[in-house]
C-alpha cells in the first residue's frame, strides 16, 4: 500500500510554499529534499549535535526531531533566510569576521541558535552564551572564536539598531 | 536513519484525539514534544502503526495554580514552565530541574508531561514527581484517572499510562511554608543525561528545626528512588543536623547498576555526595523562606 501523504503548508523564510509529505518526513529532510533548502545540515538525527537547529515561529528547534506535518501552518526560518537580501546579518558577520566557523558543518545550527538568544538576550554574559550555545557541537574550532563571535554579535546588533 | 512508517493523526480537540487513541488501542502512541519518542523512531528502536500529535491541543498548554499546587498541561513545553514566574514561586523544584533538563532547543519542543510519561530512570522530571508526591491524570474516552507518582513510575521507560490513554496534566504540590528543594548532578557533559543526580525536600517546624528531610535519587535504579532520611539526619536545626549521616543513608538505600558510562560503586559515591549537597542547600532555602 502506498504511504498516505498529508498537503502541508509552511512559511519559510517569509514565503509561503505548499508541500506533499508522508507522516514520517522530518522537517529536516522536507527543507532539503523537498523544498530543496540544503543550508540546513543534518548530523546526527536524534538531537544531539545541534546542525538541524532552524527557528520555528521564531524559536530555536531540532528540525530532526520535529515532523513537518506537526509544522503545518507554522513559520519556519532556515539559514538561507537570515540575511537580508544581499547582506548578511550580524550574526553571520561576527561569525565571519571571528573566525567562528572552519568546516561550516555546524554554522547553520549555530547561526539559528544564536540568532534566537540575542534576540532574548541582547547582551549574554559568557555564562549564557555557553549556556546558549552548549546544544550545539562542533568539531573544528573549539569553540572560543565562536563564543567571541556571539559577544561580536550582539555589539554589531547593538550598533545597527 | 529515518523514521520507520506510520499512519499519522491529528485530532484538533481533546475528545477526538481520545476516540483516535481508542481505536488504536495498542498500536497507538501519542506525541508530543518528540524530544524522546522521534529520536527512538530514527533510530527504528520504536514502531507504532498509529502516531496521534497532540500539538494542536493548545488548550493542554496551561500552567495553572491549584489549590495546593500547580497543574501543568500536556503540551506545555520544558522551556514555558522553566520561565514562568509564577511556577517558581509555587515549586522552585521545578524550575531547578528543569535547567538540568538537556539542553535550551530541546526544552523548546519537549513536555513536562511527555517527559514523565516517558519515564526515563534518568530523567530529573520524574524524580521530582516522586519526591514531591504529585500524580498524573490519565484520560481515556468515558473517564479519567489521577495516578500518585509512587504507582505511576513502573520500571525503566514504563509508566502506567496505558493504551488508549492520554496524560492529560500532572500535579505538583507546592512548596510547604519554611521548606526549601535543591537538585544536584553529575553528567558527562552539560545537558547530558545524568551519571546520577539527587533532588532534596527540607521542611523545618516552628523550632526551625528539621522536620521533613527527603530525597529522590536519578540514575540508580528502575524508577526515581525516594528516601526518606528525617531520622538519619536528626531532629535538630539544619546547622546541627548530620547530613553527611543522611547521605550515608541514601547510599545504603539505592542500588546502582555498572553500565559503559559509570561503575556501580562510582554511582554510589555520586549520590552520597550529591545527596549531601542536595540537603544542605535544601536546609538553607528553608531558612530563608
Ligand atoms: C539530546 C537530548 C538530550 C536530552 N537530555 C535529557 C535530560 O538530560 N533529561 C531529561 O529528562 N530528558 C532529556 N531529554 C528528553 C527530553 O526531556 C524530552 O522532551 C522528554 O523526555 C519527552 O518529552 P516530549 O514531550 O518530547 O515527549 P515525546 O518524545 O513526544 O514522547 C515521549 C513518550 O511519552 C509518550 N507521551 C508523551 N506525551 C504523552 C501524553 N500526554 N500522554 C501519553 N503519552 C505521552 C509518547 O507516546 C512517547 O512514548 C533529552 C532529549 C534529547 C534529544
Ligand atoms: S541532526 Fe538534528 S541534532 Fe543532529
Ligand atoms: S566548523 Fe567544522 S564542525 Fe564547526
Amino acid at each position: 500500500m502506498p504511504e498516505r501523504v498529508h498537503e502541508i503548508t509552511l512559511t519559510v523564510n517569509g514565503t509561503v510554499r505548499r508541500v506533499a509529505v508522508p507522516g514520517r518526513r522530518l522537517l529536516s529532510d522536507c527543507l532539503r529534499h523537498d523544498l530543496g533548502l540544503t543550508g540546513t545540515h543534518v548530523g546526527c538525527e536524534h538531537g544531539v549535535c545541534g546542525c538541524c537547529t532552524v527557528l520555528l515561529d521564531g524559536e530555536p528547534v531540532r528540525s530532526c526531531l520535529t515532523f513537518a506535518v506537526t509544522a503545518d501552518g507554522h513559520e519556519i526560518t532556515t539559514v538561507e533566510g537570515l540575511a537580508d537580501g544581499e547582506r548578511m546579518s550580524p550574526v553571520q558577520r561576527a561569525f565571519a569576521e571571528c573566525h567562528g566557523l572552519q568546516c561550516g558543518f555546524c554554522t547553520p545550527g549555530f547561526l539559528c541558535t544564536v540568532t534566537a538568544l540575542l534576540r532574548e538576550n541582547p547582551a549574554p554574559t559568557d555564562e549564557e552564551v555557553l549556556e546558549g550555545i552548549s546544544g550545539n557541537l562542533c568539531r573544528c574550532t573549539g569553540y572560543q572564536n565562536i563564543i567571541k563571535a556571539v559577544h561580536r554579535a550582539a555589539e554589531l546588533t547593538a550598533e545597527e539598531s | 536513519m529515518k523514521p520507520p512508517p506510520f499512519d499519522y493523526h491529528r485530532p484538533s480537540s481533546l475528545g477526538e484525539a481520545l476516540d483516535v487513541l481508542a481505536g488504536t488501542g495498542e498500536d497507538g502512541k501519542v506525541l508530543a514534544g518528540g524530544q524522546s519518542l522521534i529520536p527512538l523512531l530514527n533510530m527504528r528502536l520504536a514502531a507504532p502503526a498509529h502516531l496521534v500529535d497532540i500539538n494542536r491541543l493548545t488548550d493542554l498548554a496551561a500552567v495553572e495554580e491549584e489549590p495546593g499546587g500547580l497543574r501543568v498541561g500536556a503540551l506545555a513545553r520544558h522551556s514555558r514552565v522553566e520561565r514562568s514566574a509564577r511556577a517558581a514561586e509555587v515549586q522552585p523544584l521545578l524550575g531547578q530541574a528543569l535547567r538540568l533538563v538537556a539542553h535550551p532547543v530541546i526544552r523548546n519542543r519537549g513536555t513536562v508531561v511527555g517527559s514523565l510519561v516517558h519515564a526515563d530512570p534518568a530523567a530529573e522530571l520524574p524524580a521530582v514527581l516522586a519526591l514531591l508526591g504529585g500524580s498524573v491524570r490519565l484520560a481515556r474516552r468515558g473517564g479519567t484517572r489521577d495516578v500518585p507518582a509512587a504507582g505511576f513510575f513502573t520500571g525503566p521507560l514504563e509508566s502506567a499510562a496505558g493504551p488508549g490513554e492520554l496524560a492529560v496534566s500532572a500535579f505538583f504540590p507546592a512548596l510547604a511554608p519554611r521548606s526549601g528543594t535543591a537538585f544536584h548532578e553529575v553528567a558527562r557533559r552539560h545537558g547530558d543525561y545524568a551519571l546520577a543526580g539527587v533532588a532534596a525536600l527540607v521542611g523545618l517546624d516552628d523550632d526551625l528545626r528539621v522536620s521533613v528531610a527527603r530525597v529522590a535519587c536519578v540514575s540508580v535504579g528502575p524508577v526515581p528512588l525516594v528516601a526518606d532520611v528525617v531520622g538519619a539526619c536528626g531532629h535538630r536545626p539544619p546547622a546541627s543536623a548530620d547530613w553527611a549521616g543522611a547521605a550515608r543513608a541514601v547510599q545504603d538505600r539505592i542500588e546502582p547498576e555498572t553500565d559503559i558510562h559509570a561503575t556501580a560503586d562510582y554511582r554510589r559515591h555520586l549520590t552520597g555526595v550529591l545527596a549531601e549537597r542536595a540537603l544542605r542547600d535544601a536546609a538553607r532555602e528553608a531558612l530563608h523562606a
